[in-house]
């Protein structure tokens, strides 16, 4: 199993660990998934995802190449800015979800999802030939975390000494330093609170991760946070998570993500986006909950009110903030309004839910 | 109180004339936080061995099985709105089921002893 440079950390401070896309990774500390929960909601939090692939793309072609593959406005992205984005088949179909920094006027990182890591290095590889840029898996040589909750972006002004909180917009990229450790910091994340992630060198890395905990525990409470509360805060602000609400035979509409094709521009994937809308969806994803108590998991199914099958749970949890058992499934549109009651069979037995009114969580930053 | 251990981890112990029986700690501390416990029904008559209730924690469903062979005499219902008592307190306020069974069912579970030494097997 892969491992990354935190690993013995994880191992130490009590971690239980899961293999996720062949990584040998946190899925919760000593404190259990739902405080890290809470804790990143009212204070912060911080994960390793070095799992996650990271690509440098490089050169004269980068933004043009970057622009064509990437379904949203990478032209728009000012250099000092990132932003999200898909990679679709000319078919539509959501090869992998990313997010884009564009750190200089020619020169970008893509950072990809761990399990669709392989599958879009040969994508973008098989598009690369007609540009003048290089491509390069950068993966292997610093590590991702991301540092987030609602007192992040306050202590980080204090410890780096430097105005943040007014001047930093969402999604700029920073180099900051914290004990003589420069890293880059994009202010986003995957949580739905404010904060950043941070690309840090390897062999700065645990220095650095140590060195935000305990600095943080001076100003504030902070936890190390796994894999488990993750998903659980990302389900809340209605972010998907690929392999759940997106594959390649759903589309970006289908997922609620039509923002995020930029159908102004050309990009891989337009026209079927565009035949799509033109000729109406037959699925559209939706937040449930339960009205009656039960965990919806990934696979059950999702009834109309009169008892006939209209869908499938993609993701299900208890969500922590809200309080509720929830879950997102794709249905087709005539049952897509909030409020709308449906039912949910958990094991064979058939519990009550409805339709939410998305997301679960508003983030403050929007 | 003599406290006797199936290998799936439930726990029983003879109370009155009836057993009480619960998740051991052992395996609320392996499945991690727990969001709900799907109960059994009073009334129900429940055979050692076979599913009878689910625990779910936050990454997944696992399935509960009747320690003792009998019927269903009641249940937990604090654990409705408080499943992480079985975290706080599995043998204790944490408890599952009482379970009106006989004794031979009862004493072909492990004792106490016997369960730690088969759990020194289980964390490989």
């Amino acid at each position: 199993m892969l491992k990354t440079v935190l690993n013995s950390f994880h191992r130490e401070a009590g971690a239980r660990m899961v293999e996720y896309a062949g990584w040998d990774m946190p899925l919760f500390y000593a404190l259990g998934a739902t405080e890290e929960h809470k804790i990143v909601r009212r204070s912060a939090g911080l994960f390793d995802v070095s799992h996650m692939g990271r690509f440098r793309i490089q050169g004269e072609g980068s933004t043009d190449f970057l622009d064509y593959l990437i379904s949203s406005n990478v032209q728009a992205l000012l250099p000092g800015q990132s932003g999200y984005g898909l990679l679709l088949k000319e078919n539509g179909g959501i090869i992998d979800d990313v997010f884009l920094y564009r750190l200089e006027e020619k020169d970008y990182i893509l950072v990809v999802n761990a399990s669709n890591l392989k599958k879009d290095w040969d994508w973008l590889n098989q598009h690369a030939s007609s540009y003048d840029m290089t491509l390069k898996d950068e993966s292997p040589e610093t590590s991702l975390f991301a540092l987030q909750g609602p007192r992040v972006i306050p202590v980080l002004e204090t410890l780096c000494s430097c105005s943040l909180q007014k001047e930093w917009d969402r999604f700029g990229i920073r180099t900051l330093e914290i004990d003589g450790i420069p890293f880059t910091a994009g202010r986003t994340g995957y949580t739905g609170e404010d904060g950043v992630e941070i690309f840090v060198e390897n062999g700065q890395a645990e220095a650095l991760w140590k060195g935000i905990l305990d600095h943080f525990a001076g100003h504030c409470e902070i936890s190390p946070c796994g894999l488990a509360c993750r998903d659980s805060l990302r389900f809340e602000p209605g972010f998907p998570l690929y392999g759940h609400e997106l594959n390649e035979e759903i589309l970006p509409p289908e997922a609620l993500l039509k923002w995020a094709c930029d159908l102004n521009g050309n990009f891989m994937g337009k026209e079927a986006v565009e035949a799509l809308l033109e000729k109406g969806l037959d699925k559209k994803l939706i937040t449930l909950s339960l009205t009656e108590k039960g965990v919806p998991r990934e696979g059950y199914e999702v009834l109309s009110e009169e008892g006939e099958v209209i869908g499938t749970v993609v993701s299900g949890l208890y969500a922590p903030t809200v309080d509720k058992y929830c879950a997102n499934a794709f249905v087709p549109p005539a049952y897509a309004k909030s409020g709308t009651p449906l039912q949910v069979s958990l094991r064979g037995r058939v519990k009550k839910a409805v339709v939410e009114k998305r997301p679960l969580y508003r983030p403050v930053y929007r | 109180m003599e406290i006797r251990y199936a290998k799936t981890h439930e726990w029983a112990a003879k109370e009155g004339d009836l057993y009480i029986c619960g998740l051991s700690d052992y395996a609320q501390e392996k499945v991690g936080d727990i969001v709900f416990v799907e109960l059994p029904e009073t009334g129900a008559a429940v055979e050692q061995g076979a599913p009878f209730g689910v625990i779910e924690s936050v990454k997944a469903a696992n399935d509960l099985y009747s320690p003792l062979s009998g019927e269903v005499a009641a249940v937990n219902e604090a654990l409705e709105d408080e499943p992480e008592l079985v975290n706080s307190s599995p043998l204790k306020d944490g408890w599952i089921c009482k379970i009106k069974s006989d004794d031979a069912s009862f004493s072909a579970l492990m004792s106490e002893d016997e369960y730690k030494e088969y759990l020194k097997g289980q964390d490989d």
